[in-house]
């Protein structure tokens, strides 16, 4: 009896362990021979994870939104719900040790790179707690090797280019993935970061998420080109399914196989889509229809369709998945109380953190009486 | 160079110790004890990159023409040679896009120092200086640093007009989590710059292209390797009693030789180097005003909103207020933009004739 119970064991896990080959769209490619495998081996262990880093991020997104209407969170917020495979998968094909840089719809890659949803949503609530001490806000999180969550559209591109310069000059075998999105395309900066990033060969990886609309303007009324993947012009290019974590991640594994390499740099655009409209303030609804969103929503959500596929391949019942979803939705409750019940950042600590390593100093308040210290 | 040698073995005063640089060598002159030698704003600039290129190699340079070319003002003649295309690289001309790269470089833990070829051009990347690299520190609280110099001529230079004559001490003063400093003489030069590249925050170095061609006597002190001026600390280069002059840069000479001429009429002039201009070293100024009740601000930019307007708004919020005479005076340049022919350019900046004008004011005489 013993005995068949361990075949029986030895049965499930061989059949738990493997696998799901998926073959999926391939990638349409400017100036390469050959793109990304068109085949993938997900096994469960991968795919649990998978499932759960885009629901928490999804379920965080959520979070934010309400916390936003009731005005506990203020100012800009632009949520990532939608694009979870993106910043999953790009995790997945790179190390830790590589570095990532984005824009200001940031929040999945903040969790991504290693910040926890309590540092996340209370540096939204703006609380001392936040990862940021609350400094920051929505656009200005940072942790190990990823360096924010940048304001000014485009402007994290260059600075991208330059965390791949470092990695070349220390020769450490290191990438940078430089993000950026559709509308940011078409900033000057962006090509003259192109220039130098291929004639110096630099280990960028140039990810453009092309999630159709910048802020309220579709690509086809901002780009007299809308093939992004095609735009870094002589730095090779590849055109990636956005809402399929594994695509993504095959493909950014190819690329960071590409840098690493010493090729130089590669251009990735991945299609992608936002229900959220472009922050807060913008409804979403008066440049696409609610058809559209309710579309992508039912076809092609990145969530939905690795659980689908995951069930449907016997790598996870429905119990699990709904199991993952309670303890996902506990921790983002947890980390919302603790949002909103964390103090605001104490006043003496206003004028912290203007440098770096520096004695302490006085800077000036608001009337020439007010002196205010400042430490670093 | 054997006669100079010979020549000095017929001196006897005092211990004699060579202090050799390199090819950079003018002529040095023994005064009692002291070794002083005459180093041009160049070389000194020159010598202070090369001293922390080899101390430091996570410190680079970058900028158009840069290496190649030894610097589009000579600045970097010779680093190119020694450090090689890793450590001194030439840029495309993208303002926008180098500067950003060094801040990204920066932020990843190496030391760049970033060249404009001129200020002005620094308008076109001056979202990087600010966004990205001055605020990024408190912005993350504390998580990230960004230790980079921006460096390169600022200000007035001869006949090259409006576009390119500009002076951004007043911009860049503006913006907390920057340091900006500009320096005089060739002491200045090298201190301050190897201050601001060992610095861990971002420092906006206002070199001027005028001076670049004059020497200075530097001390072996000011020689030493370790040789470093701290910032936000001001100069008295002259001391005085009945007017309190404050500058910054090349019109720090001109307040000079204003000094001279009025000494002669018996009239004594404090002349202050403010060497930083963020933060501004308000108490060397209050403290000499305490002792000549006048003060007269001497810069080469616009007058509005600039760094004499900063001075005269600190001196009164503070003690030194009580111990005016007068009211501050602002020597400043014309508030147009740099004309071209000669005589309408040498018009346009402070002459020694409008220090000695105001000076003149201000005491009643």
């Amino acid at each position: 009896y013993e005995n068949l119970m361990t075949v029986l064991k030895n049965i499930s896990i061989v059949f738990n362990l493997l696998l799901c080959t998926h073959p999926f769209k391939k990638c349409e490619l400017h100036r390469l021979d050959q793109g990304p495998p068109t085949q993938a081996l997900l096994t469960r262990e991968q795919g649990l994870k998978y499932y759960r880093t885009m629901q928490t991020m999804r379920r965080m997104e959520l979070k934010a939104d309400q916390l936003y209407k009731q005005k506990i969170i203020r100012g800009f917020c632009h949520l990532y719900d939608g694009q979870e495979a993106c910043a999953v998968g790009i995790e997945a094909g790179i190390n830790p040790s590589d570095h990532l840089i984005t824009a200001y719809r940031a929040h999945g890659y903040t969790y991504t790179r290693g910040v926890s949803v309590k540092e996340i949503l209370a540096e939204l609530t703006g609380r001392r707690g936040g990862v940021a001490k609350g400094k920051g806000g929505s656009m200005h999180m940072y942790a190990k090797h990823f360096y924010g969550g940048n304001g000014i559209v485009g402007a994290q591109v260059p600075l991208g280019a330059g965390l791949a310069l470092a990695c070349q000059y220390k020769g450490n075998n290191e990438v940078c993935v430089t993000l950026y999105g559709d509308g940011a395309a078409n900033q000057g900066q962006i090509f003259e970061s192109f220039n130098m990033a291929a004639l110096w060969k630099l280990p960028c990886i140039f990810i453009c998420e092309n999630n159709k609309y910048g802020m309220g303007t579709s690509v086809e009324r901002a780009s007299a080109s809308t093939d992004y993947f095609k735009r870094g012009d002589f730095i090779p290019g590849l055109k990636v399914d956005g809402m399929d974590v594994l695509t993504v991640r095959e493909a950014t594994k190819f690329a960071a196989d590409y840098c690493r390499s010493g090729k130089g740099p590669i251009l990735m655009e991945l299609e992608t889509y936002r229900y959220h409209g472009h922050s807060m303030s913008d409804p979403g609804v008066s440049y696409r229809t609610r058809e559209e969103i309710q579309e992508v929503r039912s076809k092609s959500d990145p969530i939905s369709m690795l659980k689908d596929r995951m069930i449907s391949n016997n790598m996870a019942s429905l119990e699990e998945i709904k199991e993952i979803d309670v303890e996902i939705r506990k921790e983002i409750e947890e980390a919302a109380q603790f949002a909103t019940s964390d103090p605001e950042p104490p006043l003496e600590e206003l004028c912290n953190h203007i440098f770096y390593n520096e004695p302490p100093m006085e800077v000036r308040g608001t009337n020439p009486w007010s002196k205010l210290k400042s430490i670093s | 160079m054997s006669s100079l040698f010979s020549s000095l073995k017929m001196m006897t005063k005092g211990a004699m110790r060579c202090v050799l640089i390199t090819n950079h060598l003018k002529f040095f002159e023994t005064i009692g004890n002291f070794q002083l030698l005459q180093v041009t704003v160049r070389d000194a600039l020159n010598q202070a990159m090369d001293e922390e290129l080899e101390r430091d190699e996570r410190v680079f340079l970058l900028g158009e023409e840069v290496a190649q070319y030894d610097g589009a003002y000579k600045v970097s003649r010779g680093l190119w040679k020694k450090y090689g295309d890793k450590r001194i690289i030439d840029t495309p001309i993208s303002e926008m896009g180098f500067a950003g790269i060094a801040v990204g470089a920066a932020m990843a833990g190496l030391r760049p120092i970033c060249e404009f070829m001129t200020f002005n051009f620094s308008m076109q990347a001056i979202d990087q200086v600010i966004n990205s690299a001055a605020k990024t520190c408190y912005m993350s609280a504390g998580l990230q640093a960004v230790p980079i110099v921006f460096r390169g001529p600022n200000g007035a230079s001869a006949g090259v007009a409006a576009q390119h004559s500009q002076c951004f001490a007043a911009w860049y003063g503006h913006c907390p989590g920057l340091k900006v400093v500009s320096p005089w003489n060739s002491e200045d030069a090298r201190g301050l710059l190897k201050s601001a590249i060992r610095d861990d925050n971002p420092v906006v170095v206002l070199e001027n292209e005028l001076m670049y061609g004059v020497a200075f006597e530097v001390s072996e002190q000011g020689l030493s390797k370790d040789f470093t001026i701290p910032i936000g600390k001001a100069k008295v280069e002259r001391p005085g009693n009945h007017v309190t002059l404050v500058s910054h840069s090349r019109m720090v000479g001109h307040c000079l030789d204003a000094a001279a001429v009025l000494a002669k009429e018996g009239i004594e002039c404090e002349v202050i180097n403010l060497r930083t201009i963020r933060p501004l070293d308000v108490e060397t100024i209050e403290a000499s005003v305490v002792k000549t009740n006048h003060l007269i601000t001497v810069e080469g930019g616009w007058p509005q909103f600039g760094v004499g307007a900063e001075i005269c708004a600190r001196i009164m919020e503070g003690p030194a207020f009580n111990y005016l005479d007068a009211p501050v005076i602002r020597v400043t340049g014309v508030d147009i933009p740099m004309p071209y022919a000669k005589i309408l350019e040498d018009n346009s900046t402070p002459q020694i004739k409008d220090i000695i004008f105001s000076v003149k004011k201000t005491l009643n005489m």
